[in-house]
């Protein structure tokens, strides 16, 4: 449902993703791994165009879309079939929680305030929120507010929702509770793609792996045999090292 | 105090009040309101980096902020002869807004600008399209924070219009100036006008206090459930 090939993108000059190219199959979730400063975010950014790539193609659904020229009108519509979460949440401030949610669904897609307050219920009921629902983003802990922002991203029926390292900035103690979230999104077949450094649960939940550095797919594939037996000597280090960490 | 001054200060409070009621008020309420919506506009056209129309609210605001209100006050009504075609008040409304737009544009502009840049990501990304972002997300949330310091500024005006006396609008400080006229007691008198410009703007204070109580709802740090 997803397929980009050779996207690439410069900051000032200095390249920070080359020649990527992935496909996303409708009930894929796939985990997007490496270093920090790899170029993982700026990816996602990309595919939601609040990076503008310098090159590439996107297929998206049925349509093509050159990266390079791609119009308002497209970006508009695709974003109508898309779904993000931040790292940092990006609830809106002023907006309660069941505000959040309908935002998009009345605002955005003038639904009717009744029906969008109901797929807003079942929203924050399906990420355990539902009697938070009244209340202020700075009300909410960490991990709520995350909730939040994924019950958002969902209640638009998104073809696929991204997801921008959704845990890194939280504590630790807070992080279970969103990943249980997303575990849960997962086995519904939502089509996801994570960057992620949750390596369990990049093994666990993820049915595909793209492991990139400095800009660039170094290895990909499905997950069970990229963590059983990655193929690539960067990757093969990468693993060890993490592994060597969780053992302490 | 002689029962004289007394007598003087009991029998030109209502003379004084009146026209704070009938000019200063409406003056102050009217010039501030198209203050800000000149001051909305002018923000959004710099935040939004508009072309040309960003160069020209930036020479605007330079020449407003780099010249007196008095002079500009005299500049419209004697220099272009405002008198000639609208009566003194509405001409000081005219100065009075456009001075203000001016500075109230600043603090709004500074104000969208310290809307987090993610809250307009978050909006493109559940559909949102630039003007609804801005009403809905990013205008709410600078009023908020520009709440206080446009307040500061409306009660400076409060107090600025008294230079509208300077070209003939009728209001509170050209009443004393009148009553003093008559009976010389400028130390009262003076004290007596200060007074109620101070009762005025105490009542903004006070206005002050429950907006922001209005608007902080979504500001409060303490959990509810905690």
């Amino acid at each position: 449902m997803l397929e980009v090939s050779n996207l690439s993108k410069s900051f000032g000059g200095v390249p920070v993703l080359r020649n990527i190219s992935l496909r996303v199959d409708k009930g894929d979730v796939t985990a997007v791994i490496g270093p920090s400063g790899g170029g993982k975010t700026t990816l996602l950014r990309c595919l939601n165009f609040l990076e503008r790539a310098d090159e590439g193609q996107m297929v998206f659904g049925e349509n093509t879309y050159n990266l390079r020229n791609v119009s308002k009108h497209d970006i508009a519509a695709i974003r109508m079939r898309t779904g993000f979460v931040f790292q940092n949440f990006n609830l809106f401030s002023n907006k309660t929680a069941i505000q959040n949610v309908t935002e998009g669904l009345v605002i955005a897609r003038k639904m009717p305030r009744e029906k969008a307050n109901d797929i807003a219920i079942r929203a924050l009921e399906r990420v355990g929120l539902k009697e938070r629902a009244s209340y202020y983003p700075n009300q909410l802990s960490g991990g709520q507010q995350q909730r939040v922002a994924i019950a958002r991203a969902l209640a638009t029926e998104p073809e696929i929702i991204y997801f921008d390292e959704p845990t890194s900035a939280l504590d630790p103690e807070l992080i279970g509770e969103v990943l249980a979230v997303m575990r849960d999104l997962a086995r519904s077949g939502m089509t996801m793609l994570v960057v992620t450094h949750e390596m369990r649960f990049a093994r666990d939940v993820s049915s595909q792996v793209i492991f990139m550095e400095e800009g660039q797919i170094i290895e990909s594939g499905p997950s069970a045999a990229f963590f059983a037996a990655p193929r690539e000597a960067r990757t093969q280090t990468f693993l060890r090292n993490l592994s060597a960490e969780e053992k302490i | 105090m002689s029962e004289r001054v007394w007598r003087i200060l009991i029998e030109s409070f209502p003379k004084i009040l009146l026209p704070g009621l009938r000019m200063t008020l409406p003056l102050t309420v009217i010039a501030f309101s198209i203050a800000m919506v000149i001051a909305v506009i002018v923000a959004m056209v710099q935040y939004a980096h508009v072309r040309v129309l960003s160069q020209v609210f930036r020479a605007y605001i330079w020449i407003i902020r780099g010249t007196p209100l008095l002079v500009q006050l005299f500049v419209v009504f004697y220099g272009l002869r405002a008198g000639y075609y609208m009566s003194p008040f509405w001409a000081a409304v005219l100065v009075f807004s456009i001075n203000e737009g001016a500075y109230c544009a600043e603090t709004m502009r500074g104000a969208l600008e310290a809307v987090p840049v993610g809250q307009i990501e978050a909006g493109y990304c559940v559909g949102m399209s630039y003007t609804q972002i801005m009403r809905r997300i990013v205008l709410p949330q600078a009023l908020r924070t520009a709440f206080p310091p446009l307040s500061n500024s409306l009660i400076s005006m409060v107090k600025d219009t008294s230079l509208a006396s300077n070209i003939t609008v009728a209001e509170m400080f050209m009443a004393t100036q009148r009553i003093n006229a008559r009976y010389y007691e400028p130390l009262a008198l003076y004290l007596e006008v200060a007074v109620i410009y101070l009762i005025f703007c105490t009542l903004l204070t006070w206005l002050q206090r429950l907006g922001e109580k209005k608007l902080s709802a979504y500001t409060k740090k303490e959990a509810r459930h905690a």
